[in-house]
């Protein structure tokens, strides 16, 4: 048997440790025992009805068509959780989904045009599931901060248009600064991997059995990919949003 | 007969709502310092704001020196008409990266030069974060002549400062209007009104209330004019000049 084979019984088991949660929180006064109890019942719910649907999506006579459409279903989900996160951002639906789409559709590009991984169900999914789940996070972060910067520095903003630079230009560094933050922790994640903690793919490999050295091949491909593809939706999404608050005549339609 | 700075025909501006501006018809003529005074929330810098196209109209037409603006090439149109905004925005960097921000390519001597008529000479190399207030306000005002401005805006440009530094940029400003650039002022403070004013438009509510040469509006203000007048304290003719 290797680590992967957990089943129910293993489930059940690591309950234990959400009994420990709880009763650390009553014991601490926290009041957060049913907080916990319902996160850890909603974890085990969403994650059985995500594995009975990759058990069709992956199964060995299931056309990869039906793969392709859990990765065209996964963007739609991350940019409705992006503009849902971010609200006072006009438009961002449109343009997140723009932005997470390419971004995959770059990386899917070279991870199987490369040839990298071998184009199947058991790669696609789960890369692609990968990819989006870091995405997220950086595209939430480059649309708030983008707003924000522009917002900020409304003054700067506008002096820069009154002496004749086009929109485009007079929004740059507040543009590039957005960008930067939205971007730096996934390079600071690239820079410490394997120093400090051990990533989700390698951990998932060594658990299931498979050599350290193929684990951390893959978890290297995996961390390049995701720095890529998080460039990537930033830098679409910061300039998208920057366009929907300067006009094409060079006007800031920032709120006040 | 030259056409005037600007024109505005029946202008109306609406934004979330609210009528910032409402049919106003006015001109401000190709020379001297006309002041668009009024109570705060009167649409005074939202009137400024249409000269260089930051802002547009809902509906109506602003005309510069009888040219729609509206079929403008709205960067060159900010070049021809430069602004000094009420805050002073200096941008990290020294005076000299300051003042190049609109004209990259201008040569020292260029910089300089705009210095010196601003009184800030020898000030290039300065971090402009530790300019004062008024040196940060005239330095602002160097940074849009570089750009070699036919006529300027400058939108309540010394309410953030001391008076000493407001009369400075003051006397520029009427320097700048006697030497052939003509200026559109917004003020709400009637003893600057009174110490710059060649014309003035008032507006209250969003409506010109009355608008001619400064003597003639103070002379003879309409009733809602004369209201506003006398709200504040101003000055007339014995005090003009003194900057």
């Amino acid at each position: 048997m290797n680590a992967a084979d957990v089943g129910l019984a293993g489930v059940a088991a690591s309950l234990v440790l959400i009994a420990v949660a709880a009763l650390l929180s009553r014991r601490q006064e926290l009041g957060l025992e049913r907080s916990i109890l319902w996160a850890a019942t909603r974890a085990l719910a969403q994650m059985l009805a995500i594995g009975a649907a990759l058990g069709l999506v992956l199964a060995d006579d299931a056309p990869l068509a039906l793969s392709w459409l859990w990765v065209v279903a996964m963007v739609g989900v991350g940019a409705a959780t992006v503009a849902s996160r971010a609200r006072k951002v006009p438009g961002l639906l449109a343009l997140s989904a723009a932005s997470l789409g390419i971004a995959q559709a770059v990386s899917l590009a070279v991870v199987f045009g490369l040839g990298i991984f071998p184009l199947e169900a058991r790669t696609l999914v789960p890369g692609a599931g990968m990819l989006m789940g870091n995405a997220i996070a950086a595209t939430v972060l480059a649309a708030r901060r983008t707003y924000d910067e522009i917002a900020d520095h409304r003054d700067e903003v506008e002096v820069r248009l009154a002496l004749g630079l086009p929109g485009p230009v007079a929004v740059r560094p507040y543009v590039a600064a957005a960008l930067r933050t939205a971007i730096t922790p996934q390079v600071e994640q690239t820079k410490i991997v394997g120093l400090v903690a051990l990533p989700g793919t390698m951990t998932g490999l060594l658990l299931a059995g498979v050599e350290p050295v193929d684990a951390v091949l893959t978890q290297t491909v995996v961390m390049f990919l995701i720095l890529g593809s998080v460039a990537v939706t930033t830098v679409l999404v910061g300039r998208g949003v920057a366009r929907r608050l300067v006009t094409p005549d060079h006007r800031l339609v920032v709120p006040a | 007969m030259a056409p005037p700075l600007f024109e505005f025909e029946a202008v109306t501006v609406e934004r979330g709502g609210r009528t910032l501006l409402d049919t106003v018809t006015a001109q401000v003529p190709d020379h001297g310092v006309t002041v668009v005074v009024g109570p705060s929330g009167a649409g005074k810098s939202t009137l400024l704001r249409l000269c260089n196209r930051l802002e547009v109209p809902t509906s109506g037409r602003v005309r510069h020196r009888g040219e729609d603006v509206a079929g403008c090439d709205p960067l060159a149109l900010r070049r021809r008409v430069g602004t000094v905004f009420q805050r002073p925005t200096p941008l990290p960097g020294s005076v000299a990266d300051n003042l190049r921000i609109g004209t990259p390519d201008a040569p020292d001597a260029d910089v300089d030069a705009v210095l010196d008529e601003v009184g800030l000479t020898g000030l290039a190399t300065r971090d402009a974060g530790e300019l004062s207030g008024g040196e940060a306000q005239r330095m602002c005002l160097a940074r849009t002549l570089l750009t070699h401005p036919t006529a300027l805006l400058f939108d309540e440009p010394t309410s953030a400062l001391d008076p000493a530094s407001a009369r400075v940029v003051e006397a520029l400003a009427t320097r700048l209007a006697r030497t052939g650039t003509p200026v559109l002022w917004v003020s709400h403070d009637l003893d600057q009104v009174g110490r710059i004013a060649d014309h003035l438009v008032v507006l209250i509510g969003g409506r010109v209330a009355q608008a001619g040469p400064y003597a003639e509006v103070v002379a003879d203000p309409v009733p809602d004019v004369r209201r506003f007048l006398a709200g504040g304290t101003a000055r007339r003719g014995g005090e003009r000049g003194a900057a």
